[in-house]
């Protein structure tokens, strides 16, 4: 039996992704937000969102904390209860899940969940620098481990495990980038192939330029509601019926198992127990592709294969846009872009989009039942939501 | 006196200027254990003692990094890996003096250590893998 709502998403913006030039991360954020306001002309945003709970990874990036009262400061938000949740790449599927707590404490009715990072203004090398901070920087930073690095340990522990090839992670990124053609807010709207991926330059071998998901300026958010009072705001809410979180060891080689991520497994079966659905029944995906094998093992961690499957998966098309299961439908973060801090509620925003049948070129046929999955660092957060229609 | 030393990452690292690798070990529940922690993770204790690892161990994956924050830009193409030795105690670093078509996952290295120390935070010395 589906189960009962935990929360409602009323509405949910998105600022286009790309290089955003002369702009901060806060402004970004005000364009996310004024698609969501114009999305809902029966919210009135001063007098109905009650808190905000904003998902931003590093101040590094424009020298700026304390994120929260900022936006709410420039989203004509002030005087709210706001706090900013950092968890690295899953900062803003941590704060979409705090949002739902806020509303089934009771305390909030109405809350904004939203996520920004501004990133295109450092050099490659800054970036590196503090993504990597999201590692374990005793044992793993200290020896020149970097972020492509940790999932090239991954990828490679999972090819001699499993017999993954380089060409099935290349097609991740070739149908990403496909996705990303389709949807007008990506930052890259270019078909790549196979051949282009292996002959990109080398990051942490075996994971190439290509099997990367690029550095981004973007925000999103998403306003949820209590499920009694959402149909004050829309006609058509769609309902958030599955919520998983997890956590691990800080470092990837403290952990179980280096070809899966736990967090991510744990996070899954939470939600689908939630939710009360299996992962056969879902109808479109949207999963943390921040590298390449990330979606392979999202595949297996979900339940979408067996385990070690995750390549087959891929080589024979029920991910793609056509197939049984079409994942990552937006571009994903290999082609929509990741600004980290803004990834989380971005998904849940393409997911918005498809269950109410306004993603367009690329909307999934008679889409009902949707899920997120989003991951902090190598696998260290996981967070995972399950979303159905009406 | 080993077991005067606090169980933290800094003691570990002023052992591996010394040319020794050490664990924690449990008194109570028998539990070896890297990185160090002030208690055990499995039983809570914070009877512990130092115990010294052989520092030699398997390959469990590696990878060769291209791209580097700019602290590392110099070295850049460098090996790292992940290695278990004994007990299932496990350490990430970088994999020197071998060609990287060389190194294949399973294969045995051992720990090597670099004692020069920095005058910046955290200036801890580093420790790496290298062939047996």
């Amino acid at each position: 039996m589906v189960a009962k709502p935990l929360a409602s998403i009323v509405s949910a913006g998105l600022s286009k992704f790309g290089r955003r030039e002369n702009m901060l991360g806060r402004e970004i954020y005000a364009e996310a937000t004024q698609e969501a306001f114009e999305r809902c002309p029966k919210l009135d945003p001063a007098k109905d969102i009650e808190a905000l709970f904003i998902g931003h990874m590093g101040e590094s990036y424009e020298h700026q904390g304390h994120t929260g009262p900022t936006l709410a400061d420039w989203t004509g938000l002030l005087h709210k209860p706001t706090v900013r949740v950092e968890s690295a790449c899953a900062s803003s599927g941590s704060a979409l899940r705090m949002g739902i707590l806020a509303i089934l404490s009771g305390l909030h009715k109405v809350v904004m969940v939203g996520g920004v990072e501004k990133m295109t203004h450092r050099t490659t090398a800054e970036v590196t620098e503090f993504l990597a901070m999201a590692s374990d920087m005793p044992f793993e930073q200290w020896n020149g481990i970097t972020f492509p690095g940790l999932y090239a340990l991954i990828a490679t522990a999972h090819m001699q495990k499993y017999g993954t090839t380089e060409e099935q992670l290349a097609r991740v990124a070739v149908k990403n980038h496909h996705n990303g053609t389709l949807n007008p807010k990506a930052h890259m709207q270019k078909e790549i192939t196979v051949e282009k991926v292996l002959e990109s330059k080398v990051v942490a071998w075996p994971l190439k330029l290509y099997d990367c998901s690029l550095i981004t300026d973007g925000a999103s958010c998403i306003v949820l509601a209590h499920p009694d009072i959402a149909h004050k705001f829309t006609d058509s809410p769609i309902q958030i019926i599955g919520s998983g979180q997890s956590s691990d060891a800080i470092g990837l080689y403290a952990r179980e198992e280096i070809t899966t991520l736990k967090a991510a497994r744990l996070a899954g079966q939470e939600a689908y127990r939630m939710a009360g659905v299996k992962p056969k029944d879902l109808d479109v995906a949207e999963v943390h592709d921040c590298f390449t094998i990330a979606e392979i093992l999202a595949y297996e961690d979900l339940g979408f294969c067996d385990v070690g499957k995750g390549g087959k998966l891929i080589d024979d098309g029920t991910t793609e846009l056509g197939g049984a299961l079409p994942v990552n439908t937006s571009g994903g973060l290999k082609a929509k872009g990741h600004p980290v801090g803004a990834t989380g509620t971005a998904q849940a925003y393409e997911i918005y989009l498809q269950l109410t049948g306004q993603a367009d070129k690329r909307q999934v046929t008679d889409a009902e039942l949707g899920l997120s999955h989003n991951v902090g660092g190598s696998g260290a957060t996981a967070s995972v939501h399950i979303y159905r229609s009406g | 006196m080993v077991e005067d030393t606090p169980f933290t990452t800094s003691s570990f690292y002023a052992f591996v200027g010394k040319k020794r690798l050490m664990a924690a070990k449990c008194n109570e529940c028998g539990n070896v254990f890297l990185p160090p922690k002030p208690m055990c993770t499995m039983c809570l204790s914070t009877n512990l003692k130092w115990t010294q690892i052989k520092g030699v161990g398997k390959l469990l994956s590696y990878t060769i990094i291209c791209v580097a924050p700019e602290q590392f830009q110099d070295m850049t193409p460098y090996t790292v890996g992940i290695i278990e030795f004994e007990k299932g105690l496990r350490l990430p670093g970088m994999i020197r003096d071998v060609k990287s078509e060389e190194i294949k996952i399973g294969m045995d290295l051992k720990i090597g250590f670099d004692t020069t120390t920095s005058t910046q935070w955290p200036s801890w010395p580093r420790y790496y893998f290298r062939p047996v």
